[in-house]
């Protein structure tokens, strides 16, 4: 049987780089992600609404990038992988691509004109476009885990309603709030005055919420783990070191501590999504259906010519990838104020 | 099975949806490509001659760009996903070749063109003059580096090169990049589908700039749009045009069935005419027809005498080499979009070298009826574009791989209800798309550039 043979180094380079690159999607776009949720709970007019806005509106689509690139990575490394996923997950995709479809277009068109209604509709395209990914995408993370109906080869045999139960509801719901979370810790160190001080307030209301629901999320997972393989998520250190931070990030909003509170929220999200990618190995996804159905690395991957060619390009272009980004985010790195503020203080984070 | 859905195959429907958001995609695509470098060469003018005219001009044409790009990017997303939900039995295939230079596209174009789009929206004022004018070269650049990427692509499912069919998997597996990267089929189409999408900006310029013309608008700004518009078209045109001749000859060699398909070409001839126009139908007995004598023989083969191959032949050399099955594309689809697309082509042209002998004549401005005929030229180039894939694209059916893998074979073994879910919701999304966006480009496209936030005022900072 092929699922012995165990993944070559070049294959793991490459489930390693797809794991940075989801991880790279989530800490980046998780904040996009939470700023479009909080927009309205934050906002006292629409003045308030353009800065929580303007935060994210240089860096959202470099943001979104990294997920085409973990798409096209995984379509290249592993096509098997991109191709079960992609056909099986098809209508939560669906209504991801909907939702990163009208809240793209909202950023660009929102202030295009001045009318009342064209602007709301357009904030209602945000919220929603932001809420709706923000949960599928932990439902699909979720279903990795736990194990989706496909039998050899990575040919599915269930329904929508398969990827839907109540343990993939709740990882929904942990990215969700998480993300929240995490936007919420963004602005305290984006934003000033009234929306900084909202901001801070939201965190603070949302963090025990969110500590409970990613604790008994990855508690459900440990347990899951055990049952089904008898051992538990490996590293166990990871999941636990995640609940730990997240449960620190209450006082860390709450005493004002901006920059670390924002750390600890990314922090989260690294060892959330790295304890779910690394438990798939050395499979790509499991099948629910019987062990030996699991699609391996090894079978997903492609021959070593086009994962060399790959690395080769990786090598040579990522380091300019992440300092051109990472001038961006300097060249942003001030506060964003309302015009009418007061005097300038304006030396922020 | 729904007893409303019985018939419809997923493959007919997974079809329809690429063929819907692909053309959508690639209506917006290349109208960014083109005016992005555009508004590019205005912001150097302005940068270089400090004529606050090219400056208004950068901001006004870099307002358009910017509500164009959004759209682009929005649909590009839903490209890259459609291949794995849809055609997942194509993407095990070709993952190994095809995958690659979509993975890096996103590496090396998107996240160029992306993060500096980003600079340069929000960056006014915050970085230097240079830095800013560097943002929109970088974002344009990337913008046609991310055009090589996904036409390297699609030029290989037109022609396999640098790959074997592993024997264990029967997977394509790449064997050359390099081959891959310098497909003869990718060079040319490459260029041809680059020129196209300047000339599209060019001509948008064009365009826009002769609307505001005839009413007086900012003339100072307008005659200087109209007039680079007006130099980028006809050079644009010209490479469009002399790519587009080699692609016929290549397309001769490597897929000479639609070559034949796009002359309606039954059986093989020697010195074949190219017929202009047909009335009745295209089943080799037309009933009115205009016809070029020996024409098609010098696009297809370069000589007044040259062979051409016709359908019947090339269909039964297919059946011999591939077994029993229909290897003959849609045939007037193929006809007629192939002379759209030549004779928009050679309209757009013929515009530019009008509007280049009006402006050595200096009656440029006071041409009402060349201005009135360059407004209603916007919608060419957009049509050409739309053309030249349908044509591209159903010519290579019913390979979705040329000669390796035909698309009843790529499509996924999935339930046709998801597909018929994604197939409305994807046209009522982008119809909805289609009448904001196009409305809203008008409307934009009509206010003078005087009525645009002046330069020096301060930025506010708060773009959205
Ligand atoms: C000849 C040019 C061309 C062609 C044939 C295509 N595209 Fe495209 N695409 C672009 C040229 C382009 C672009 C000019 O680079 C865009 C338009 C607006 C933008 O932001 O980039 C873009 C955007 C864009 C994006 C979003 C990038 C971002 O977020 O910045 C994706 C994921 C794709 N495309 C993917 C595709 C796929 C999978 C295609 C094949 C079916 C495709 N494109 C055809
Ligand atoms: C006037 C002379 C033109 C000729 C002779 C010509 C020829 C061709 C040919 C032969 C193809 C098919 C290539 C293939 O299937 O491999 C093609 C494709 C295409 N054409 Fe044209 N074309 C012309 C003008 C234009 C214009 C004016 C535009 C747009 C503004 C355009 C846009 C396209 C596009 C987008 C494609 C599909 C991509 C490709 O395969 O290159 N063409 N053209
Ligand atoms: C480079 C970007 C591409 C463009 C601009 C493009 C353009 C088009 C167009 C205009 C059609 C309509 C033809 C029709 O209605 O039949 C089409 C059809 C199709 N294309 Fe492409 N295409 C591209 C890349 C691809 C890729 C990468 C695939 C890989 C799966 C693909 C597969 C198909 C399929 C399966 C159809 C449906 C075939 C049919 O209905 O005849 N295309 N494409």
């Amino acid at each position: 049987m092929i699922a012995t043979v165990s993944p070559s180094g070049l294959e793991q380079l490459w489930f390693t780089l797809i794991t940075v690159l989801w991880l790279g999607y989530f800490f980046l776009e998780g904040f996009d992600f939470g700023v479009g949720v909080l927009v309205p709970f934050v906002s006292a007019d629409d003045l308030d609404r353009r800065v929580v806005i303007n935060t994210i509106g240089p860096v959202w689509d470099g943001n979104e990038v990294w997920l085409i690139t973990a798409g096209g990575a995984m379509f290249a490394a592993f096509p098997a992988w991109y191709a079960s996923v992609f056909s099986g997950f098809y209508l939560a995709l669906f209504l991801i691509l909907a939702s990163l479809i009208f809240r793209g277009m909202a950023f660009e068109l929102r202030h295009r004109r001045d009318d009342v209604p064209w602007t709301q509709w357009w904030d209602r395209a945000l919220f929603w476009g932001s809420a709706l990914p923000a949960l599928l995408w932990g439902v699909a993370f979720a279903d990795f885990v736990h194990g989706v109906p496909i039998t050899v080869g990575g040919g599915w045999t269930g329904n929508f309603f398969d990827l839907v139960k109540p343990y993939a509801l709740l990882g929904g719901l942990a990215t969700l709030s998480l993300f929240t979370l995490h936007g919420a810790t963004y602005l305290g160190l984006k934003t000033e005055g009234a929306v900084r001080e909202r901001a801070r307030r939201a965190g603070q209301r949302l963090a025990p919420a969110t500590f409970v629901i990613v604790t008994g999320f990855l508690g459900w997972t440990d347990l899951s783990a055990h049952s089904m393989h008898h051992v538990g998520l490996v590293p166990p250190l990871l999941p636990i070191l995640g609940v730990v931070v997240l449960a620190g990030v209450g006082w860390l909003v709450r005493d004002h501590l901006e920059g670390w509170a924002f750390v600890a929220t990314a922090l989260v999200i690294v060892a959330f999504f790295t304890t779910l990618l690394l438990n798939l190995y050395p499979n790509v996804l499991v099948s629910s259906l019987h062990s030996t159905d699991d699609l391996t690395i090894v079978q997903a991957a492609s021959h070593r010519y086009t994962l060399e060619v790959m690395s080769w390009v990786a090598l040579i272009f990522t380091p300019f990838v992440l300092a051109y980004q990472s001038w961006s985010y300097w060249v942003f790195r001030r506060r964003v104020r309302r015009p009418d503020a007061p005097s300038p203080s304006d030396h922020g984070a | 099975m729904d007893p409303l859905l019985a018939g419809v195959s997923t493959l007919m429907l997974a079809r329809w949806q690429f063929a819907i958001t692909t053309v959508f995609h690639f209506l917006f695509v290349p109208l960014t490509i083109g005016l992005g470098l555009l508004v590019a060469i205005f912001q150097s003018a302005a940068y270089h001659t400090h004529d606050p005219a090219y400056d208004r001009a950068t901001r006004f044409f870099g307002t358009l760009f910017l509500v164009n790009f959004a759209i682009g990017v929005v649909t590009g997303i839903v490209q890259e996903f459609q291949f794995g939900m849809d055609w997942s039995r194509y993407s095990v295939f070709v993952g190994n070749i095809f995958g690659a230079p979509l993975a890096i596209e996103g590496l090396l174009a998107f996240f160029m063109e992306s993060t500096f789009l980003g600079v340069w929206i929000f960056g006014r004022g915050r970085v230097s003059d240079r830095v800013h004018l560097a943002s929109i070269w970088l974002a344009s650049i990337g913008t046609i580096l991310s055009a090589a990427f996904i036409v390297a692509a699609n030029s290989w499912m037109q022609h396999p090169v640098g790959y074997t069919i592993d024997p264990a998997t029967h997977q394509a597996v790449m064997t050359n990049f390099w081959a891959v990267m310098t497909n003869s089929t990718f060079l040319l189409a490459y260029f041809h589908v680059l020129f196209a999408a300047i000339l599209t900006g060019a001509v948008f310029v064009l365009a826009v700039s002769a609307w505001h013309l005839r009413r007086a608008h900012d003339t100072e700004v307008f005659a200087k749009t109209i007039r680079v518009a007006i130099v980028v078209t006809v050079i644009s045109a010209l490479a469009t045009m002399f790519l587009g001749d080699s692609q016929g000859k290549l397309e001769e060699v490597q897929q000479p069935m639609k070559m034949a398909a796009a002359e309606a070409l039954y059986n093989t001839t020697s010195g074949a005419s190219f017929s202009l126009l047909t009335i009745g139908n295209l089943s080799g007995k037309p009933i009115f027809q205009v016809r070029l004598p020996h024409l098609l023989s010098v696009l297809a083969t370069n000589s007044w005498d040259g062979k051409v191959q016709g359908i019947h032949q090339l269909q039964a050399a297919a059946t011999k080499k591939y077994g029993a099955g229909s290897y003959v594309p849609v045939i007037w689809l193929l006809y007629w979009t192939f002379r759209l697309m030549v004779g928009l082509g050679i309209a757009i042209f013929l515009l530019g070298g009008v509007g280049l002998w009006l402006m050595r004549r200096r009656r440029l401005e006071r041409a009402t009826l060349f201005l009135q005929v360059a407004t209603w030229m916007a919608l060419a180039p957009f049509l050409a574009n739309t053309f030249g894939w349908i044509f591209t694209e159903v010519g290579r059916q019913p390979w979705v791989v040329y000669g390796l893998l035909k698309t009843s074979n790529a499509v996924s073994l999935i339930s046709t209800g998801y597909v018929v879910t994604s197939l409305v919701g994807f046209t009522a999304i982008y119809t909805l798309l289609a009448v904001v966006e196009i409305g809203l480009l008008i409307r934009m496209a009509r206010v003078p550039p005087a009525a645009l936030p002046a330069a020096d005022e301060p930025v506010p900072g708060l773009i959205y």
